[in-house]
């Protein structure tokens, strides 16, 4: 598998009147070819703002990258110009926002706005953008093309807009799609057709995706892999099953431990107690152990190095250290772990059983 | 689209017709009569006048011949511009103040919208605090005191145009126009500053960016149109005042418009004359709001009226 992104060591801050403000504290990840990743974490973990500078498009002025770097295609995107930025965004990174009843321009036609990236980095005719841009609603499943592409985005509905946006961004065949939490303003009906759709696209013209979301259920259904993010940080890495039923850091075993399941009886669902962290003023050890019943006293010192739990999986957390103490999980996570060939709960079962 | 524009003529007449009345019922409120002024009459020869101008009748009945003249677009004879009727009295001193109101217009809107993106893509910077500056001072400092300023300086000491009166053709209108543009200059500057910044925020801005549009093309192609919304509506009104005549400008520099005319014809309680202005600004006005309507529809397509064509 190849590496078409590459972010090492990643700080970024925002300068603000309150002080500066450090959203992303050393994010290191790798995108290969073709695969999906998520990166999930709750509000204000750093998430859009990771991929939000990727694609640079924090505010110059505010924003402030202090280290590492972004390989993309050779080149490190922190270090180029505005303008060889305008090149790479729409080409060959391109994005879906949010909500999809805010992003496209209410006073221009939807034509318009799917053949904007093309007439701009591909050397073509009027004639053949529109020709590739009624293909490209065809794609995305807006019946009547021919005639819609004249028409103005309050006509559409919200899931039909999300898949204007989408035709938007595979207009040049991106090697990259960032997708900010694509389907968070859908219902759940449309959630279900839009991630199809972008599983269907990923097949036919072979990007990569980064999938920004808070929903883990999104997560297990589109994902090859997954980060998660905490503080500014990722806090753990690996496969979507290592991540979801063999998970390493308290923070995961929160996450999972928050989400509802059918298995479970339990009348009330789990919350992680506490609030985020302080990005203004971080704290000094692992950002996580004030809201975490298995912090070591080692977590209020001194933030956690990964550890290396398969060839693909790993996790910031002192627990892994070899002196740690052995703690269990929830629970839940447990029963999840059960099923898990390599955790250590498969072998203890397999055993007794 | 047809159907709109019909119900919208249907309404303005109504509009106009309700104006009507109230200025000429308002009118009659006015102490004093115009025939006040001829002091050397005596009763007999003011009977005389009364009765040729139509002032002897019955309010109810004057009111009756006043509309039906009105609906014939006869807006009656003026008392103090000796028998002259109001319409020629309006069509001869329209074009001075449409000129101005004119120029004063395209000149104070497009400045003031170059200004207002200048501050607004320019933020915080010293760009941004000259403009504001600039605006504050044209929506505080009344026109006169610009008019006065202009006469002095440019007119008066450097010699570069002339003081007044409107006999040397554009050179004439060139102060009165800087005078009157102003208004609208330090309007839109201040309204498009605010709505671009508000535009230039929101998520199809940072769409369009994703897309790798440049700077230029993310403020003209994508935010401009959007943040020109709250701008015509303002501006609509004060096109329709400044066309049909600033009154002090006018005075000012002794050019012979509509608004001179009006404070004049005031003066001698011409009541056919005030009338006949009244309702012409109240024309202007109605027709103006009217086109701004329609403008909303071809730079807005979410408020393109029900029943139009998409």
């Amino acid at each position: 598998m190849s590496k078409i992104l590459q972010v090492k060591d990643l700080e970024l801050s925002f300068h603000t009147f309150a002080g500066e403000v450090k959203a992303i504290r050393g994010v290191n990840f790798d995108l290969n070819k073709g695969e999906t990743l998520a990166i999930v974490g709750e509000s204000g973990s750093g998430k859009s703002v990771t991929t939000k500078s990727i694609m640079r498009l924090l505010p110059e002025s505010s924003s402030e990258f202090k280290n590492g770097e972004i390989i993309f295609d050779g080149k490190d995107l922190t270090k180029l110009s505005e303008r060889e930025m305008q090149k790479i965004r729409g080409k060959d990174i391109s994005m879906i926002f949010q909500d999809p009843m805010t992003s496209l321009n209410p006073t221009m036609t939807i034509g318009k706005q799917i053949m904007e990236p093309i007439l701009k980095h591909q050397k073509v005719s009027k004639d053949k953008a529109r020709k590739v841009a009624i293909e490209l609603l065809n794609m995305v499943g807006i019946p009547n093309a021919e005639n819609r592409y004249k028409m103005y985005p309050h006509q559409f509905s919200g899931g039909q807009r999300q898949r204007i946006v989408i035709a938007t961004a595979l207009a040049c065949n991106p090697q990259i799609l960032i997708a900010d939490e694509p389907t968070t303003a859908l219902d759940v009906t449309i959630q279900a057709q839009i991630l199809e759709l972008m599983k269907d696209i990923q097949k036919k013209i072979d990007t990569s995706i980064i999938f920004i979301t808070h929903d883990l259920g999104v997560v297990a259904n589109v994902a090859d892999r997954v980060a998660v993010m905490y503080g500014g940080m990722i806090v753990e890495i690996g496969t979507v099953d290592e991540i979801f039923y063999n998970p390493q850091h308290p923070y995961t075993w929160g996450l999972l431990s928050s989400m509802p399941s059918m298995d479970l009886n339990e009348e009330k669902l789990y919350a992680i107690p506490g609030t985020p962290p302080d990005l203004l003023n971080p704290p000094k050890g692992d950002a996580f152990a004030l809201r975490s019943e298995y912090a070591l006293k080692i977590d209020m010192e001194q933030p956690p190095p990964f550890f290396q739990v398969s060839d693909t999986h790993y996790a910031a957390t002192w627990l892994l250290h070899p002196q740690a103490p052995q703690v269990e999980p929830p629970a839940g996570i447990i029963e999840r772990m059960r099923t898990f060939p390599g955790s250590r709960y498969y072998e203890a079962t397999g055993g007794r059983a | 689209m047809v159907k709109y524009i019909g119900k919208r003529i249907i309404y303005m007449f109504i509009t106009m017709f309700l104006i009507a009345t109230a200025t000429f019922f308002l009118m009659q409120t006015l102490p004093g009569s115009p025939i006040a002024s001829y002091s050397k009459l005596n009763d007999t020869q003011k009977a005389i006048v009364e009765k040729k101008y139509g002032i002897d009748k019955p309010k109810p009945v004057q009111y009756a011949i006043y509309m039906k003249n009105l609906a014939k677009g006869d807006l009656g004879t003026s008392f103090a511009f000796k028998g002259k009727s109001v319409n020629d009295l309006l069509a001869s001193r329209m074009k001075p103040s449409f000129i101005l109101g004119a120029q004063a217009m395209v000149f104070g809107t497009i400045v003031g919208i170059l200004l207002g993106m200048i501050a607004a893509l320019k933020q915080n910077t010293f760009w941004d605090y000259g403009s504001t500056f600039f605006a504050i001072l044209g929506i505080s400092i009344p026109s006169f005191v610009f008019a006065t300023l202009l006469q002095y300086y440019v007119a008066s000491q450097w010699h570069l145009l002339p003081v007044g009166l409107w006999n040397d053709g554009w050179k004439s209108s060139v102060l009165p126009s800087l005078a009157l543009a102003m208004g609208p200059l330090a309007l839109s500057a201040r309204f498009i500053r605010t709505e671009m910044i508000e535009v230039m925020g929101s998520d199809y801005i940072t769409l369009a960016k994703a897309k790798g549009a440049n700077g230029f093309e993310i403020a003209f192609k994508h935010a401009f149109r959007n943040a020109l919304i709250p701008l015509i509506t303002v501006l609509g009104p004060v096109a329709a005042g400044l066309v049909t005549g600033s009154l002090v400008v006018e005075q000012i520099f002794a050019i012979p418009g509509i608004g001179e005319q009006f404070v004049s014809s005031i003066m001698v309680n011409d009541f056919a004359t005030i009338m006949g202005t009244t309702l012409f600004f109240s024309a202007f006005l109605i027709v103006v709001i009217f086109i701004v309507d329609i403008l909303y529809g071809v730079i807005d397509p979410r408020i393109r009226v029900a029943g139009g064509k998409a």
